[in-house]
């Protein structure tokens, strides 16, 4: 059996890999995948820990295991599937403004 | 080393894999295959954490929803989607990046020694069959999480339509959208029909660019 300890380091790595895939690619769309990449690092370290904290409170209606770190990864997940569409179109609207994908180039709001 | 502990770093080699790829390929087409190996990884660690409800979503939602979404805008922008490089600003991003990158390294490390050193594990209690099945999780769902479940499905309406408002832009002649271009040359009888220019994009190219094309 894995130690919870493995997912939540390997969690914190793939968070770290995709902070600086955001700070250094100047590419909108890698940029939008790097932030995947965080969110989906967040969903595993929620998903371990939900393994591991099996006891639910009083405040529950639902009699059984907790599911309060998968539930929190289904929001996140639905949340992400938003922010996809929205920030993808962003880039087309962006790209049809402009003629590029580059971050440092969308200064039309500067000054 | 047992099959679990395999399947484990197998997985964890892949996510890693992946992820180093959707921040380092220079083609926007790889960094969206290294993102679907590491959400595909990603779901197999779910399975191993007894998570296969979401395991699934993962691979519906992700690989067959958002990494399509990303190869379809990679497409649409076409050569214009990989950015050439320049040296400008590479110190500073560079500089904010690595500082970044060494500071969560640094953090890593030190949690996983203090954990190595505390020589005591998270415990994790054996969970009943059901756990993390379809049916737990959509009674926890439809109970404790309802609030929030409906205030998604709000947040994924707005989303939708601040999508195709964003996207469509200002309506007016210059922002018609090809098909409805067609139907404006259809209704106008003097003008004969022209065969469509290739691609989406390609109507708002320079008229040498698009004659350049075989038809």
């Amino acid at each position: 059996m894995i130690p919870i300890e493995h997912y939540v380091v390997l969690s914190a790595l793939l968070f770290v890999i995709g902070g600086v895939g955001f700070l250094v690619r100047r590419n909108v769309l890698v940029a939008l995948m790097s932030i995947e990449v965080m969110l989906n690092a967040a969903n595993l370290a929620f998903v371990a820990y939900n393994r591991s904290h099996l006891a639910r409170g009083v405040a529950h209606t639902y009699e059984g295991a907790s599911h309060t770190g998968q539930v929190l990864a289904f929001f996140i997940i639905a949340a992400e599937a938003a922010e996809v569409a929205v920030g993808l179109a962003i880039v087309l609207a962006m790209y049809r403004l402009r003629r590029t994908v580059r971050s440092d180039e969308a200064d039309l709001l500067r000054n | 080393m047992t099959l679990g502990t395999a399947y484990f770093y197998l997985c964890a080699l892949l996510a890693v894999g992946g992820a180093v790829s959707v921040v380092a390929a220079k083609n926007p087409i790889r960094c969206a295959m290294g993102l679907l190996l590491l959400i595909l990884s990603v779901a197999g660690l779910f399975l191993a954490l007894r998570a296969q409800f979401l395991a699934a979503i993962q691979l519906i939602v992700y690989a067959g929803a958002i990494v399509v979404l990303f190869l379809f805008v990679i497409m649409l922008l076409g050569p214009a989607a990989s950015t050439p490089s320049d040296r400008r600003g590479l110190a500073a991003r560079v500089f904010g990046g690595g500082l970044f990158g060494l500071g969560g390294l640094a953090s890593v490390t030190l949690v996983a020694q203090a954990a190595r050193a505390a020589h005591r594990t998270i415990p994790m209690p054996a969970p009943d069959a059901s756990f993390g099945g379809i049916e737990a999780f959509g009674s926890v769902l439809f109970s404790d999480a309802l609030v929030p479940f409906e205030v998604s499905s709000g947040l994924l309406m707005v989303a939708v339509v601040g999508a195709i408002a964003v996207a469509r832009g200002r309506q007016g002649s210059h922002s018609l959208s090809h098909g409805e271009q067609e139907v404006a040359r259809a209704a106008t009888p003097h003008e004969p029909l022209r065969p469509l220019h290739p691609g989406v994009f390609s109507h708002e190219l320079p008229e040498s660019e698009t004659t350049e094309r075989p038809a």
